[in-house]
């Protein structure tokens, strides 16, 4: 299998981004005491869980050397959706969450038909379904945020005790979601397909996988992930956001590169997604803390950001 | 990438901020989270309620949206803001309706929450609301507008905010009301349209879209004399449109901000007159209530004026205005 990493390569690339978090995480530790709790750690997973879910979408897509940026557009539109077909026209919950889910899976089954079928590059496909997902959303929600939901809607943003930390059921969704990928990644043959085809799609195809069904299953399995991010953002943010998502996109790409997954396909992990997604969670959370203005964060995030994509490179270069 | 590289780009990017994060135990903690970060006006907010914040002895922590409209990102604010230990929290929201679900979360939490500058809706799910009088400041400039007309027949484009906004809609009928048409009040729900209102476009506050917008509108009608423009970058847009048209003589623009750019535009000629408002006193303002809150527990309530002036180096008869050189004296940004 192609799959296989070699030596002492992926140290670096799945060691980096550990180290950056728990250095970050013991350096705000020092300088606000109110970072190191239970509470503030649940707060942290709770405000990366809509970008966590629609970057595990992201990853599955940039291991097949491709990449998404309709994601968050796609969320608000599933939101949306769901949102104004529960509000508007009554329908239960039951029915109206799969229906905003349904309408993410179909613009991922677009982007993975225009990119299997007519060869279309994914950064322009998703592109053109990132405009067409954002007009979609505004005409027919007529820019106006959908409130009023039914109480139902909003069951993933309530919250549990594990002592006295109240934690999202939310955020054990995307946890489980998590583990789930990880597994599916690591242990079934359509997951070893999805490194494959990103590895080399020429060598796929001749050893007997049908690269196009692979790109066409991953861009619908990424567009129901989309789905359930949004139904996450309804249940955090109670309403349906037209104007939602905007920046998801840049977002979760940057939580997969912090993560050390390759934007050249092939390599990578799921769970250095979910280091990198909290990464920026964490300074985000700890630099508030601290008192310093978001912008900081920002850029922490830029210099993280191209210290990962030269460690691919150079590793990648080397192997 | 190893531990001591993050270790020192941290340090290297928090720089100056990591000696003031001792804070006192006893300090009130206040939180300005502002629309976006670049803007002048959030710019002089932030400027205002540090300063405040110094005088009063309190600690202010700030944080913005992403971009205009990002309302996750205020949320996040919100909830960092809280999990900091603040008292109470200024907001300017980027969507009135969907911040409301979060402010209440705070409320809740005994955390007094004041908008600043523009309401949630409804309004009073903060506890107070500090803002300028947006239909008021409309209505300034269309008096101003009518007494410079003097009964000559106008044909105005509105160079607007964007549809639904609560504030672009104030000043949009504040100005048809002041330049004299009955029947709209500031409870007039939605953007009026007279007869004198031949075009009506969206410029969401941005030079390029209100340029883009008055080429439009001059398409429409090119007997076009009187502008309204929501800001002044809107307005700026417009005088390169009639600029290009050749109409930059002959047409009239009036706006609304008071940025320092924007009196200077005044000053030169290219906007005939301007409401200006008062970002840093806005913000200056909630710092003081969130100080009187966290020490006495007394909370702000309703909406508080806090002012606008119209200026203008054309001062018209009936109309009480104020030169450019006041103007920029009491202005916003560079």
């Amino acid at each position: 299998m192609t799959t296989r990493f070699k030596g002492a390569l992926p140290a670096l690339t799945v060691l980096g981004p550990v180290f950056a978090l728990l250095a970050a995480g013991i350096f705000f530790a020092f300088q606000s005491d109110r970072f190191l709790s239970g509470q503030n750690f649940s707060l942290i997973l709770q405000q990366v869980m809509v970008v966590g879910v629609i970057a595990i979408g992201q990853t599955l897509i940039i291991l097949t050397a491709g990449i998404d940026l309709s994601c968050g557009m796609a969320m608000a539109l599933g939101s949306v959706v769901a949102t104004k077909f529960a509000v508007d026209y009554g329908l239960s919950p039951l029915l109206a969450v799969p229906c905003g889910m349904l309408a993410c899976v179909l613009i991922g089954y677009v982007n993975g038909a225009l990119v299997t079928a007519i060869r279309l590059p994914p950064f322009i496909v998703t592109l053109g379904t990132m405009n067409i997902a954002f007009a979609i959303t505004q005409i027919y929600s007529q820019a106006q945020t959908v409130t009023g939901l039914p109480e139902a809607m909003t069951f993933f943003g309530n919250t549990f005790q594990i002592g006295s930390t109240s934690v999202t059921y939310g955020t054990v969704l995307m946890l489980t979601l998590y583990l789930l990928t990880w597994l599916f990644l690591r242990e079934t043959a359509p997951g070893r397909h999805v490194y494959a085809v990103g590895n080399n799609p020429e060598a796929a195809r001749l050893t007997g996988i049908a690269t196009g069904r692979v790109l066409v299953g991953v861009y619908m399995a990424a567009g129901l992930l989309y789905g359930i991010a949004a139904m996450l953002s309804v249940a955090r943010m109670g309403v349906g956001d037209p104007q939602g998502g905007q920046t998801d996109n840049l977002d979760s790409i940057t939580a997969v590169v912090l993560g050390g997954t390759s934007l050249f396909g092939g390599r990578g992990s799921i769970g250095g997604t979910l280091v990198g997604v909290l990464i920026v969670g964490v300074f985000r959370n700890g630099l508030t803390l601290m008192g310093v203005p978001s912008v900081y964060q920002i850029l922490v995030t830029g210099i993280l950001v191209i210290l990962a994509v030269a460690t691919d490179q150079l590793t990648h270069k080397k192997g | 990438m190893n531990s001591k590289h993050c270790i020192a780009l941290a340090m290297l990017a928090l720089g100056a901020q990591v000696v003031q994060t001792a804070a006192a135990a006893d300090e009130p903690i206040v939180g300005l989270i502002t629309k976006t970060e670049t803007n002048p006006f959030f710019v002089k907010m932030k400027e205002g309620a540090q300063q405040a914040a110094k005088a009063q002895g309190a600690k202010l922590l700030t944080a913005a949206g992403k971009a205009d409209g990002d309302n996750a990102g205020q949320v996040t604010a919100i909830e960092n803001m809280i999990s900091a230990g603040a008292k109470a929290i200024m907001i300017t929201p980027n969507d009135s309706k969907a911040i409301v679900p979060a402010i209440k979360k705070a409320r809740a939490q005994g955390v007094m929450v004041i908008a600043l500058d523009s309401p949630a809706d409804p309004q009073d799910a903060t506890d107070a609301l500090f803002a300028t009088d947006n239909f008021k400041a409309g209505e300034l400039i269309g008096a101003y507008s009518k007494a410079a007309f003097g009964g000559k027949p106008a044909k105005i484009a509105t160079l607007d905010l964007f549809p639904g906004h609560p504030v672009g809609i104030a000043r949009h009928n504040g100005f048809l009301a002041g330049f004299g048409a009955g029947g709209i009040t500031a409870k007039t729900v939605g953007q009026s349209k007279t007869a004198d209102v031949v075009c009506m476009a969206d410029s969401y506050g941005d030079q390029g879209k209100g340029q883009t917008a008055m080429e439009n509108c001059l398409q429409k009608n090119p007997g076009i004399n009187l502008v309204y423009t929501i800001n002044e970058p809107a307005a700026a847009g417009a005088y390169k449109a009639l600029k290009a048209a050749g109409k930059e003589k002959s047409v009239m623009i009036v706006s609304i901000d008071g940025g320092c750019n924007g009196v200077r535009d005044v000053k030169a000629g290219v906007i005939a007159a301007t409401s200006q408002q008062y970002p840093l006193k806005m913000a200056a303002m909630g710092v003081e209530a969130g100080v009187v809150y966290a020490k006495t527990g007394k909370k702000a309530s309703g909406y508080v004026d806090t002012g606008v002036t119209l200026i203008s180096d054309k001062a018209m008869a009936g109309v009480d205005s104020k030169d450019t050189t006041y103007g920029l004296g009491a202005c916003w940004g560079k």
